[in-house]
């Protein structure tokens, strides 16, 4: 599987894109329930947020992001028959949002059915081409195709397909139509490709000098040099831009998810990542989110989505990644 | 682009498809979309070639990499990421350059294959191995010239070729022809759609100590569309569709079947002077034997005759005999045929109808002679019924 970034966990646990917070924000009635039953969720209590979606449907049934999450309950749930029913008419009903078909295919290829999947897949990312999470799900599915071709190819036995590879399940619409998405989605615009070049001078810091002009210079700083770090293939500067407790996508060891990632960015003969639009809201002196747009490019793959930071100061006074998260 | 490794060497020409594109056509128009840089039409055209010809292994492989180009790059042609054992991909890496390259090194309209003198009328085609590009290449005969009008990916001995031994698992290098037609309900699939036995041994093995036995052309096991380069047991394999196009030019008993390293393409001047030159000491040899001079009509045979049962001088004291015996000859050629033996330098492999008459014996046989150029004359090294 080729990804930019590990993205993939990180919607499993949950992903909070701009869209969705400002429609939280917007603190409707039918927001709260679904802010809760997103908790109830995280927390494992599926029986509860379900109950909690169900109300929310009660008020407003066509509701596309309580049925999308009543989808993930079932589908945490178990319960493949009714997840797939609702992310199915989901589709028909919004078939401009690429979520729903991502999920379908997250069940299909969890049912082995890998050609459904891609189809599901390969719609997702028609709908919403910068939806780098079905990029990286369908890398994926393609491995496994490929996998069940050579074994054609060979005369070997089906069961001998080796390691499952879990594809990652959205959580929660990103941009969903509602009452903020009211706001038109503009496309994607192509982001300031800053990796080969000097790290701009950021635009947003405000020319009053107050410590939190100084300490968003440092983040943007920060965020450019991992993306240089990243663009160079230098991945003993890369990794050293994850905070000691980062938050691994999977919740797999720190080693392990090194492991990976020096397998897949050393992998690659070239990549360019580039930041474009950078966003920095300081959550307190020592911890900030950026978001921005990523524009990722390797010999292999190419993506561009939305990225979050979360950056936490170290005790030596160095910004680094506690979180990181796409879509 | 991705497949660069799969195939960046492999430049490409477009096939005429004369009677609808065979999967092997479709293979190679995989290959290039591929090297197009369309790996989509590329799939496409392969996921329509394995719903035609599923057990065809190598679109398979093929299919592979196209997905897993698609989730990272190649490293290789048959990017096969499980632990297999290595020569099971092998088999299919070779089978596709031996087919790509066959298509890509096609012989010039203007050349004929050196081993085809010449063709008798009723020989109505020739079949010619190529074993280094596992191709079996099938001419029409053309007022006794050759003329390529199909060619089919084989399958040819697991240890390659120049059978001498039982069970070398070779296939035999030589001129030889089919012997007989084992249709499909005679055989055990391993078959596939049918099989035509050759004559190996012939004389010239036999002189030369060579055995075994059992060499066939075949078709494949249902399960498979073809079978790697070299994975028989000396038979020469082809896939049972192509078989069956093949079995349409067989004529048993008369169908040349010339197993070499390679077809060589020459001018057909040289090839006809080379004709030529043969045409001519086989019509002295005839002409001196109706003369009954048989000091002259000896000369025309190698110190090294043997028919197999008579050496030289045995063969001289009996030809002496006879032809003093006589007083009159009359002998007649035609239907003549002639083949240059592969890995023989100027070495003629020639078949025709002997019609012979004299005061006591009349008689009309199928005649097969070896001819050898000794010098610059050419001289019969074995003579025998054909």
């Amino acid at each position: 599987m080729q990804i930019p970034a590990a993205p993939r966990a990180t919607l499993r646990r949950g992903l909070i894109a701009l869209g969705l917070c400002a429609w939280l924000a917007a603190g409707t009635a039918l927001g709260d329930e679904l802010q809760e039953a997103n908790s109830l969720l995280k927390a494992g209590q599926h029986q509860q947020a379900l109950e909690r979606v169900n109300k929310a449907l009660a008020a407003k049934p066509r509701d596309p992001q309580a049925r999308f999450l009543k989808g993930v309950i079932f589908t945490e749930q178990g319960n493949t028959k009714g997840a797939i029913e609702i992310f199915t008419k989901l589709t028909q009903d919004f078939p401009e949002l690429p979520e729903p078909y991502n999920n379908l295919a997250v069940i299909y290829a969890a049912q082995g059915q890998y050609e459904k999947a891609r189809t599901a897949l390969e719609q997702s990312i028609r709908t919403h081409p910068s939806y780098a999470t079905a990029y990286e799900n369908l890398g994926d599915v393609y491995a496994k195709l490929a996998s069940q071709a050579y074994d054609k190819a060979l005369q070997l036995d089906k069961t001998n397909t080796g390691a499952q590879n879990k594809l990652s399940l959205v959580r929660e619409i990103a941009r969903g139509p509602g009452p903020v998405a009211a706001a038109p989605r503009e496309p994607a615009k192509p982001p300031v490709t800053v990796a080969q070049k000097q790290p701009e001078k950021p635009k947003p810091v405000p020319e009053k000098p107050a410590p939190a002009a100084d300490a968003t210079a440092e983040i943007l700083k920060t965020v450019n040099g991992w993306a240089q770090a990243w663009s160079k293939r230098d991945l003993d500067a890369y990794l050293a831009y994850y905070a000691k407790d980062f938050r691994t996508p999977g919740g797999e060891p720190r080693a392990a998810w090194e492991k990976t990632r020096r397998a897949r960015i050393g992998g690659a003969k070239s990549i360019s990542v580039g930041i474009g639009s950078p966003k920095v809201t300081m959550n307190g002196p020592n911890q900030a989110t950026v978001t921005f747009r990523q524009a990722y490019r390797s010999d292999t793959f190419k993506a561009n989505g939305n990225k979050t930071l979360v950056l936490v100061k170290s005790p030596d006074g160095r910004w680094q990644i506690q979180q990181e998260k796409s879509g | 682009m991705r497949l660069a490794p799969l195939l960046a060497a492999m430049a490409f020409m477009v096939p005429a498809f004369a009677a609808g594109p065979t999967p092997e056509d479709r293979l190679s128009a995989v290959f290039q979309a591929i090297e197009a840089n369309r790996p989509g039409e590329a799939l496409k055209r392969v996921d329509a070639l394995i719903l035609d010809h599923p057990n065809f292994h190598l679109a398979h492989l093929v299919r592979g990499d196209l997905l897993l180009a698609r989730a990272r790059p190649l490293q290789t042609f048959g990017n096969v990421t499980k632990n297999v054992p290595p020569e099971k991909i092998d088999g299919l890496r070779a089978e596709a350059l031996a087919r790509l390259r066959a298509l890509r090194q096609r012989p010039a309209d203007d050349r004929l294959p050196r081993h085809v003198l010449q063709l008798h009328p009723d020989q109505k085609h020739a079949f010619l191995v190529d074993s280094r590009r596992s191709r079996l290449y099938v001419f029409a005969n053309d007022a006794g010239r050759p003329r390529l009008v199909a060619d089919y990916y084989v399958t040819l001995g697991k240890n390659g070729i120049e059978k001498t031994r039982e069970g070398d698992q070779k296939t035999p290098v030589g001129v030889y022809h089919v012997t007989a037609n084992l249709p499909r309900k005679k055989l055990t699939d391993f078959y596939g759609s049918g099989a035509f036995p050759i004559n190996y041994p012939n004389e010239w093995d036999k002189r030369r100590g060579r055995n075994g036995h059992g060499i066939w052309l075949h078709g494949v096991p249902s399960e498979v569309y073809s079978r790697p380069p070299r994975a028989s047991d000396g038979c020469i394999v082809l896939a049972n569709s192509d078989l069956d196009l093949v079995a349409r030019y067989v004529q048993v008993g008369t169908t040349p079947v010339i197993i070499a390293d390679e077809v060589e393409w020459a001018d057909p001047a040289a090839v006809e002077a080379d004709r030529r030159s043969l045409a001519g000491a086989i019509e002295q040899w005839r002409a001196d034997w109706q003369s009954r001079d048989t000091a002259k009509y000896l000369e025309h045979y190698s110190p090294q005759f043997s028919t197999g049962k008579q050496d030289i001088a045995a063969w001289s004291a009996h030809k002496r005999k006879v032809n003093a015996a006589k007083s009159w000859i009359k002998l007649g050629v035609s239907r003549v045929a002639m083949f240059r033996y592969p890995r023989e330098r100027d070495f003629v492999v020639v078949t025709f109808d002997q019609d012979y008459r004299s005061p006591g014996l009349s008689n009309v046989m199928r005649k097969r002679q070896y001819w050898v150029k000794e010098g610059a004359r050419w001289k019969i090294i074995y003579e025998g019924a054909g």
